[in-house]
């Protein structure tokens, strides 16, 4: 499973890059913010997507909608970790079509159960 | 009544009050210009005091002004505390970024090596159950007395180097007391500033609070982490609550 994350930070990259092959997932991509991630996502046959909400250029939710709004990108689960915890920003989230909202500061098993929890419900529904 | 006096309120009070009493009493006797000139010179006492009040308080206000702008010390502020507070924060930054770093690189070091010593030592202990229950030829054992020997050896370099790994990370933690005094000394500035732009406040004579010119907030505005104590009261406090107001969503 190949799976883009998107923060601007390099540490919180490099930290659930770690996490995420500790969980068997090794083909991992990373980029800085939604303008460098979107045209990976459009080329580059992704399965799923992690991404931070607050970067410079383009922002994790605008990202989000951009990637719902694409036809072939439309149906790729996206997880959002992030340090935005405002209702208003969590309900935005959801109905934007995120797959899984995770608030920083986060646990490996946080992750876990997120990424199992996303996967069991398309598995299930597909 | 002379000059002298009218320059306290409290003396001018007084020798109105004085002059209103005469004024009383002539109007009472009939004497209407005596009274008109009271009249008059209480009106003039009033005016003089209160242009002392207004003069004494311009003379406060521009003193206060000239100190406030004579001070070098709010000079400094804006030509060397702050961008020197600056340059700190940036460093701030740069410091917990490299040891960040610092201990990511050790213990994306150190984990394969925990691996592999986890993996033979389950592989071992395998071979060693099999000749527990005597299911092992002569050919075997020597094979598993070799391999015993070489992980022996193994072991202990791994042991030490996930070991100096641990170090690594600890000694990546030494950015904490250089960033916490840095960021004690720009508190100390921030509050200094603010005791400034206080006393400016005052000496403007603006109010402190206006909350009707404060701009909307943008309710999804991305704004970073949260910080116990700077409390807002719509967010949320874990990743707890954000599942429940997911499930609460239908998720």
């Amino acid at each position: 499973m190949k799976i883009l994350i998107v923060d601007d930070f390099s540490t919180m990259r490099r930290i659930i890059k770690n996490l995420l092959r500790d969980l068997g997932y090794t083909n991992t991509m990373e980029a800085d913010d939604g303008l460098t991630a979107l045209p990976m996502l459009k080329g580059g046959d992704f399965d799923f997507l992690v991404t931070d909400w607050n970067m410079p250029g383009m922002q994790g939710i605008e990202l989000l909608k951009e990637v719902r709004a694409d036809d072939s990108l439309a149906s790729l689960p996206v997880l959002m970790v992030t340090a935005e915890q405002k209702r208003e920003q969590i309900v935005e989230a959801a109905e934007a079509g995120v797959n899984g909202y995770i608030v920083k500061p986060f646990t490996a098993q946080t992750l876990k159960e997120k990424i199992d929890k996303i996967f069991e419900r398309i598995n299930g529904g597909a | 009544m002379t000059d002298d006096k009218k320059n306290s309120s409290e003396y001018v009070d007084d020798d109105v009050l004085e002059h209103a009493e005469d004024m009383v009493r002539a109007l009472q006797e009939g004497n209407d210009r005596q009274a008109t000139e009271l009249l008059a010179y209480i009106s003039q006492a009033r005016e003089t005091g209160l242009y002392n009040e207004v003069g004494k308080m311009t003379r406060q206000l521009h003193d206060s002004m000239n100190a406030f702008c004579e001070d070098t010390r709010i000079d400094e502020l804006a030509e060397d505390e702050i961008p020197d507070a600056r340059s700190r924060l940036k460093y701030v930054i740069e410091m917990t970024q490299k040891s960040a770093d610092r201990s990511l690189t050790a213990v994306e070091n150190t984990m394969p090596k925990c691996d592999a010593l986890s993996g033979r030592i389950s592989e071992l202990g395998e071979a060693w159950q099999n000749f527990k229950r005597r299911e092992m030829s002569v050919e075997q054992f020597r094979e598993l007395s070799a391999k015993l020997e070489t992980f022996f050896v193994d072991a202990e370099q791994d042991t030490s180097s996930i070991r100096s790994g641990l170090n690594e990370i600890m000694m990546a933690q030494d950015f904490q007391d250089l960033t916490g005094q840095i960021i004690t000394r720009v508190i100390e500035l921030v509050e200094e500033v603010e005791g400034n732009l206080i006393e400016l406040v005052r000496l403007t004579g603006s109010k402190m609070t206006n909350d009707n010119e404060k701009p909307k907030e943008d309710a999804i505005k991305a704004e970073g982490p949260q910080v116990p104590g700077v409390g807002k009261d719509n967010v949320v406090s874990g990743q707890d609550e954000v599942d429940d107001l997911l499930s609460s969503l239908g998720f």
